[in-house]
Order: structure tokens, then C-alpha cells, then sequence
């Protein structure tokens, strides 16, 4: 069930667009948000039944778009490291191997204690400070092994 | 060259409206609500202002599509979904120079009639989407947005819209796809937008650095705008360096600055003096890679399409000589196809089987006729698709073939790598 918190939160998006289906993206980023990291049948559910779309509809919708994890719960600090090429030139393999060895996890898991996912992804916008990586919502860049060793030290 | 774009991004509390206001910020509007709209329409065309997005389209021209009818509802769309590797230069004036950005919306909206806007601003662009909605909140208490904006009738709502992770809303029909609630799957052109665009109303989709250009050519004249750099693709434009360079950044200088000129002097040279270049993407990974040769090219739309390459979003990679053109390759195509947005046989399909091409040779487990094997996908790739992602696709592994085709048979041949 949606707190009512993330309900008041879509109600506000809705106010942006002309119809209710536009605040589809909204809907699911703030449910997400409200179930901590990812998204159930059940969430796509009540989103569906808010904007008053056929769920099914609101699953293709989540579906398409990478940062919605469906069914797929992350670990509190999503550590997503870029993999594409301008990391890659400045040494991003080796910081994601470095990354597993130091989580003890290989790409794609979650640490069993459910502090740490760690997944890689395409380009993110940041390819000046290359390598980089994002935990939730915040950029950390120009990243070395001691850097990422500071970085995850404060994160737990 | 004085500073127009990226003139605010370092100083103290750059994205506070009262700072954008104390150093001349929104006088450009005022003074835009005075003029007629075809007359600020005309202004952009003749300053020569081509879209910094990619495509390079005059931004005059596209403004001047919009029918002119008052009854019909119109639409701007920035697009603020910067994805193409390599690029991050929209960002920082999204970060720290946010009314920049929405003093250009501003000024475009009240040319075009448009009384509704979006900002589609990529999903991992957290920091920079509370930024805009902290700077819409600004402008609305100044009254810059709302009703009756400066006593001139003049109606704007603004509004930010979030991405969530997919490259492809960068291409604008895609982007509108995605505002009305859809997967973002382009839609066939015609009609395009500028008739039949978000909700199916007359819209225009601009380029954040497009629109941060806006202001200045109010201010300071459209002569003064096309005098800066080449005739045909003139003003200002932002150069994001990255790769084996020794100063990666955000460069703004004139349009047609050469390769050489960006890289040794600007950046400092390659990161490392004794590995020289080998291959410089110019304008994200899109565009085809260039060699040492090709160091005296101008960046500007018309000089990089003369050599079979693009300016894009001026993106700018740099590769010294232990880069693997076939890893680079694999990493590029990889991209593309996860990107891929599935609409399309060619691309959905074709890309993956390149990537799993390129994989195999990139661990050595090529095979003869493997060269062969991928210009024939990319024959039925390129122009075969609605959007252009398919043809970057195309373009980035073309352009490695053509530069470096003895790297890619010598994995074949050794099953190893002739850059290690």
C-alpha cells in the first residue's frame, strides 16, 4: 500500500499535465521511493489505479525504463559504477573489480547484510571526472581505489 | 572570448535568482516581452544559432514552423535528458546556472506563443532537477512565471518532467513519447512536432545550451552572435573533454576552434607525453572517430561533416595509443544496444548481434569473415530505422572499421590484442 505521504506526492504531480497518464513517470519514481529502493506488482497496482490506467499499462511503462527495479529490491546504497567509454579509458574495470573484491559481491548482487547493491551502468552524464560512479541520488567522481574505500567506509 | 554560457557557473551561489539578477540576468526577457514574437523569431535566424543538441538545425528556422494561430495550445520542450557518451556539458549550467537556462525558455516561449513548458531532465540528474525546481519556485515569486508576467499579459507555466533511465528520450519525439505517460518509442515523421508535437499541439524541443544562448542574443544583438566563429555555424559553444587528456573539462569557445588547438593548448595535451594520440571522437560517441591526422579540423557542424564526422553535442573523446579500437568499439556498441529502444527490427535486433560480434573478437575468439560479417548488419541497420540511434550505432563502429580495420583482423588473426 502507497503511504500517504507518496499518494499527496502524485496528487501534486498530476497538477502538471493535461491528462493523468503523463504523471505515469512521477507515480512509479515516488512509489519506488516509498517501498525503499524498488517496485512491486501490488505498487503498479495503486499507481494504475490513481491515474486510472489499465496496469498493465503501467507496467509496460515501468518496464522501459532502467531506474525502475521491478521485483528487484536493492540494498540501501545503490552503487552504480559507469561502465561507458570515457570511464573506461580512465580505468573504470578496474574500479568496478575493486568494488567487488572490496563488497565481497559480483556485479548485479546485493551484499547479504542489504547495505550494498552493486550494479554498472551506461553513461552518466559525468565523463570529465571520469571514473564515477552514483550511490542513490548523489555523484562521486574522479574515483581511485582509495577513494572508493572513503567513500563506502562512510556509507555504513 | 568573453564568456557567455558558462559566464556564471563558478562564482558563489550562481543558481540564486538574486545573483542571475544582480550580474544583468532577465533583462534579456524584459526586454524580449517589448519586441513582437516574429520579431525575436527573426533575430534567432539571423544570428545563425544551429542546435546544440546534435542535429545542428537552424533554432530560428524550427521556432518559425510554430503556426501562427493564438486559439492553438503550443508547447516548448526543453530537452534536458544529456545521455549521449561523452556529453555532460548541460549539466553543468542545469547544476549552477539554472535561470540561464529558464531565462532562454522564457524568452522562446513568449516568441512561440507557448504558455506551457516542460523541462525533461534525465532520471539520474537528481541534484540538478531539485536545482530547476528550486529556480522555477524563484522565478514564480518574481514574477518571471505565472500570470500577467511584467504587467505584459504575458501567461508561462513551467514544469520539470523526470526521466528514469533511457537514453532514447533524447530523441524528441521519443521525449514527448515519454511526457505523455508511454515507453519512449519515437514516433514516424512527418508530422513533426513543430505542427503535431506533445498532446499532439504544435511544440518546439530545444537543447538546454541552445536555450542558455538565447539571452545573449537579445542582449547583445544578433550580428554580434554570428560574428563570433564561422559563418555558417557560428556563437559560442561548450567542448566536454574527456579520455587521455591532462585537463578534461568544460571548454566555451568560439565554434570551429580545431581538434589540435582544444587539445594541446586548452587541455593541456595528451595525459601522458609518450603515449601520443590515436583516435578523437568529436562530438560524442555518435560521431566517427578521428585519427592525428585529422588534428587541423574546425569543431563546427559543417567543417566535421566534411570529414565524415559530427559535431554532435561537442563531446569530445580522447584516445591515446594503448586504447584498444576493439574494446572501444565493444563498449560503444554495447551501449547502443541496450539502449536500443526495441521499436525497430534493425536496430533491436542488429545491434546486440553486433555486440556479440565485436565480444567475441574482443576476447579472442574471433572469427574469419567477422569484419565481413559486421558491415553487412550495419548495411541493414543504417537509414533503416525511425530514429537516428540506430545510424550512431552504425557511424561509431563504421568509423572504427574505417580508421582502424587491422586492429580488428589482427584480434581476429592472433586472437589478441595489438595495442597491449
Amino acid at each position: 500500500m502507497l503511504s500517504d505521504k507518496a499518494k499527496k506526492e502524485i496528487e501534486a504531480a498530476l497538477k502538471k499535465y493535461p491528462n493523468k497518464r503523463s504523471a505515469v513517470m512521477d507515480a512509479l519514481r515516488i512509489a519506488q521511493a516509498d517501498r525503499g529502493g524498488h517496485l512491486e506488482r501490488s505498487d503498479m497496482e495503486d499507481v494504475a489505479v490513481i491515474l486510472e490506467m489499465n496496469p498493465v499499462e503501467v507496467n509496460e511503462a515501468a518496464a522501459f525504463y532502467t531506474m525502475y527495479n521491478i521485483q528487484k529490491p536493492v540494498g540501501r546504497h545503490h552503487i552504480q559504477v559507469c561502465r561507458n567509454i570515457s570511464c573506461s579509458l580512465l580505468g573504470a574495470e578496474h574500479i568496478i573489480k575493486y568494488m567487488e573484491r572490496s563488497l565481497n559481491i559480483k556485479t548485479g548482487e546485493t551484499t547479504p547484510d542489504n547495505r550494498f547493491t552493486l550494479s554498472t551502468v551506461e553513461c552518466l552524464g559525468s565523463c570529465g571526472t571520469a571514473p564515477m560512479m552514483q550511490v542513490n541520488d548523489d555523484y562521486f567522481e574522479n574515483l581511485t581505489e582509495q577513494k572508493v574505500d572513503e567513500i563506502i567506509k562512510k556509507l555504513v | 572570448m568573453e564568456k557567455i554560457l558558462l559566464k556564471n557557473i563558478d562564482k558563489p551561489e550562481s543558481h540564486r535568482i538574486e545573483n542571475y539578477i544582480k550580474d544583468g540576468g532577465y533583462k534579456a526577457f524584459a526586454e524580449a516581452l517589448k519586441l513582437k514574437p516574429d520579431n525575436i523569431i527573426q533575430m534567432v535566424k539571423d544570428s545563425g544559432l544551429r542546435g546544440r543538441g546534435g542535429a545542428g538545425f537552424s533554432t530560428g528556422l524550427k521556432w518559425s514552423f510554430i503556426p501562427k494561430d493564438p486559439t492553438i495550445p503550443k508547447y516548448l520542450c526543453c530537452n534536458a535528458d544529456e545521455g549521449e557518451p561523452g556529453t555532460y556539458k548541460d549539466r553543468a549550467i542545469i547544476d549552477n546556472d539554472p535561470h540561464l537556462l529558464l531565462e532562454g525558455m522564457m524568452i522562446t516561449c513568449y516568441a512561440i506563443g507557448a504558455a506551457k513548458s516542460y523541462i525533461y531532465i534525465r532520471g539520474e540528474f537528481v541534484f540538478g532537477a531539485n536545482r530547476l525546481e528550486e529556480a522555477i519556485k524563484e522565478a514564480y515569486a518574481k514574477g518571471y512565471l505565472g500570470k500577467n508576467i511584467l504587467g505584459t499579459g504575458f501567461n508561462l507555466d513551467m514544469y520539470i518532467h523526470r526521466g528514469f533511465g533511457a537514453y532514447i528520450c533524447g530523441e524528441e519525439t521519443a521525449l514527448l513519447e515519454s511526457i505523455e505517460g508511454y515507453r519512449a518509442q519515437p514516433r514516424k515523421k512527418p508530422p513533426f512536432p513543430a505542427l503535431a508535437g506533445l498532446y499532439g499541439k504544435p511544440t518546439v524541443i530545444n537543447n538546454v545550451e541552445t536555450l542558455a544562448c538565447i539571452p545573449a542574443i537579445i542582449e547583445k544583438g544578433p550580428k554580434w552572435f554570428s560574428s563570433i566563429g564561422p559563418e555558417k555555424s557560428p556563437g559560442p559553444k561548450i567542448f566536454g573533454v574527456s579520455g587521455h587528456v591532462k585537463k578534461p573539462g568544460l571548454y566555451e569557445l568560439p565554434m570551429g576552434t580545431t581538434l589540435r588547438d582544444l587539445i594541446f593548448n586548452h587541455c593541456g595535451g595528451m595525459l601522458r607525453d609518450d603515449r601520443p594520440l590515436k583516435a578523437v571522437v568529436p562530438g560524442g560517441v555518435s560521431a566517427p572517430m578521428l585519427t592525428a591526422n585529422d588534428l587541423d579540423t574546425p569543431l563546427d557542424f559543417d567543417s566535421l561533416a566534411a570529414k565524415g564526422s559530427m559535431l554532435g553535442s561537442g563531446a569530445v573523446i580522447v584516445m591515446d595509443e594503448s586504447t584498444c579500437m576493439v574494446k572501444a568499439a565493444f563498449i560503444t556498441n554495447r551501449f547502443f544496444s541496450h539502449e536500443s529502444c526495441g521499436k525497430c527490427t534493425p536496430c533491436r535486433d542488429g545491434t546486440p548481434w553486433l555486440t556479440r560480434v565485436l565480444k567475441r573478437l574482443e576476447h579472442g575468439e574471433g572469427r574469419p569473415g567477422d569484419i565481413e560479417l559486421m558491415e553487412s548488419l550495419c548495411a541493414n541497420i543504417f537509414g533503416r530505422t525511425f530514429c537516428p540511434l540506430g545510424d550512431g550505432a552504425v557511424m561509431a563502429l563504421r568509423g572504427a572499421l574505417k580508421n582502424f580495420r587491422e586492429e580488428f583482423q589482427y584480434h581476429i588473426d592472433h586472437k589478441k590484442c595489438m595495442a597491449s
